[in-house]
């Protein structure tokens, strides 16, 4: 019953968000501020992670191809396939569940326990469309972080397996090119606009209904991370089921 | 003017508020005083819009908050200045940015009348210099003085202080008293105060409302409740050591 009534709280919250509008002059300079916030401030981490993450894919890939039957230009190939369907939208979706969905939280959580949230509310101030929407509005700019993470993603992948000797760079060329299905690339930045939603309100939906002080603003961010991450796992499988499958 | 009648309000069915009735009236500090858990919050929040009484009207300067519409309840808002226990303040935001707030929100005013404004907000709270300071750098008053900025920066009809000087020592929470008694005198607003301190009754109650067990047990002035033989009343404020021994000088006749 506490799930369902989760659910029923969280639906309603995004009928708020969606009702009465914050004054336009405002909202567009709460916009660019949380662009900022959790769009530019995330660049570096996601970088860093991606070219890794392609990196030691193309390692792995390249080791365990030991049939001399099969080429080389797979390992791009793998590479390709793996940065491009799982690694950059999914495994950076949960990173990004961490680093951004901790921080709308506790940010908003704040805001409760401190009284700001209930001072909007006694100046007339729609506060779930003042605080949440600019969130969802930033996010609508996640797909470009998780363009910047495919492409630096396969760049450590050649990287990897080009100075480390596994695949020629013609080869590896190749490789990429191999295949190449554009719907594959579509899905993913179909279930990329998905997870920057669930990024932007799930925590948000923690952060504005928690009660307490702040151990309860720490206790909160933990569980916004927890349920971030399975309900971007369950849209993930729900979503290749529908369009991949 | 604000009269509440027949307030009721109750929480599973236990009732808090048991059918209040009292006027606030315009240009004077209204106080509502009473012990923890009297139903002074639920009072406040009920007045707010925030709580939905049971029975019983509030009426905003003779019309009832019930018969309002969502626009004129909105309309209603953006008169309302409040000044909470904590301050409130956006701490995302610099002690100028704090109190353009409202201004931004609600009105069309330019930049340059809106800092205007501001400025002489400010400088009426004593806050000159402060303006580009974050809520976390300044003390705990002066946070005070920028929630009764933010909330006097509209030119509010009706305000509401929860507690407004909590937490502050003896000096500054008279400061705070009589900026409060001031700016309701000067802006001529109807200003509603909870407290639980009897200083601020003696420095600032015109009127006076004492809540016991969700019924108003008892009404009247500052120079009145010093007087008056009511134990409900003389056992709250002559619960302090001092104010006993004011009692007994009283009761010798000095």
């Amino acid at each position: 019953m506490t799930y369902l009534h989760s659910i029923g709280e969280y639906f309603l919250m995004l009928k708020g968000v969606f009702g009465r509008m914050t004054k336009r002059s405002v909202l567009k300079d709460l916009i660019f501020k949380e662009i900022d916030e959790l769009i530019i401030g995330s660049l570096g981490i996601v970088c860093f992670l991606s070219f890794f993450i392609g990196a030691v894919v193309a390692i792995q890939t390249a080791l365990n191809l030991n049939n001399p039957l099969i080429p080389k230009s797979l390992v791009a190939f793998a590479a390709r396939q793996s940065v491009i369907l799982e690694f950059s939208p999914t495994f950076i979706s949960i990173i990004m569940a961490g680093k951004v969905g901790s921080f709308i939280t506790s940010s908003i959580g704040s805001m409760r326990v401190t009284e700001q949230i209930d001072a909007l509310e006694v100046m007339g101030i729609n506060s779930k469309n003042y605080l949440i929407f600019p969130k969802i509005i930033a996010m609508l700019t996640y797909p470009f972080v998780i363009a910047i993470s495919m492409f630096l993603g396969i760049l450590g992948a050649y990287v990897a397996a080009v100075l480390g000797g596994f695949v020629k760079p013609d080869d590896f060329v190749s490789g990429l090119q191999d295949d190449f299905v554009t719907f594959h690339l579509i899905y993913a930045f179909i279930k990329t606009f998905l997870f920057a939603f669930i990024l932007a309100t799930v925590p948000a939906y923690h952060g504005y209904y928690m009660k307490g002080g702040a151990l309860e603003v720490g206790q909160a961010s933990t569980t916004a991370f927890v349920w971030t991450s399975v309900v971007l796992i369950i849209t993930n499988y729900a979503t290749t089921q529908l369009l991949l499958s | 003017m604000i009269e509440v009648k027949n307030l009721r309000k109750a929480f599973n069915g236990e009732e808090v508020l048991k059918g209040l009735n009292f006027v606030f009236d315009r240009g004077k500090t209204n106080l509502i005083i009473g012990q923890s858990g009297s139903g002074k919050s639920v009072f406040l929040k009920n007045m707010l819009g925030i709580f939905t009484p049971e029975e019983g009207t509030i009426e905003y300067d003779g019309k009832p908050y019930s018969e309002f519409t969502d626009e004129e309840r909105r309309e209603l808002r953006k008169e309302i200045g409040m000044v909470f226990q904590g301050g409130a303040l956006f701490d995302s935001m610099t002690v100028k940015e704090n109190v353009m707030f409202p201004l931004k929100m609600f009105t069309k005013m330019k930049k340059a009348e809106m800092e205007e404004r501001v400025d002489n907000v400010l400088e009426r709270v004593n806050l000159v210099g402060a303006d580009d300071k974050m809520p976390s750098e300044i003390s705990g008053g002066m946070q005070k003085r920028v929630s009764i900025a933010r909330a006097i920066v509209n030119r509010p009809k009706y305000l509401f202080c929860d507690e407004p000087n909590s937490g502050l020592d003896p000096t500054t929470a008279t400061v705070i008293d009589n900026l409060i008694q001031k700016i309701t005198h000067e802006f001529d607003i109807t200003t509603i105060i909870i407290t639980h301190d009897m200083n601020s009754v003696l420095e600032i109650g015109e009127k006076i409302a004492f809540l016991k067990d969700g019924l108003l047990a008892w009404t009247g002035t500052k120079d009145e409740i010093f007087k008056t033989e009511d134990k409900t009343v003389t056992d709250f404020v002559y619960s302090s050591d001092l104010f006993k021994k004011v009692r007994k000088a009283q009761l010798k006749g000095y």
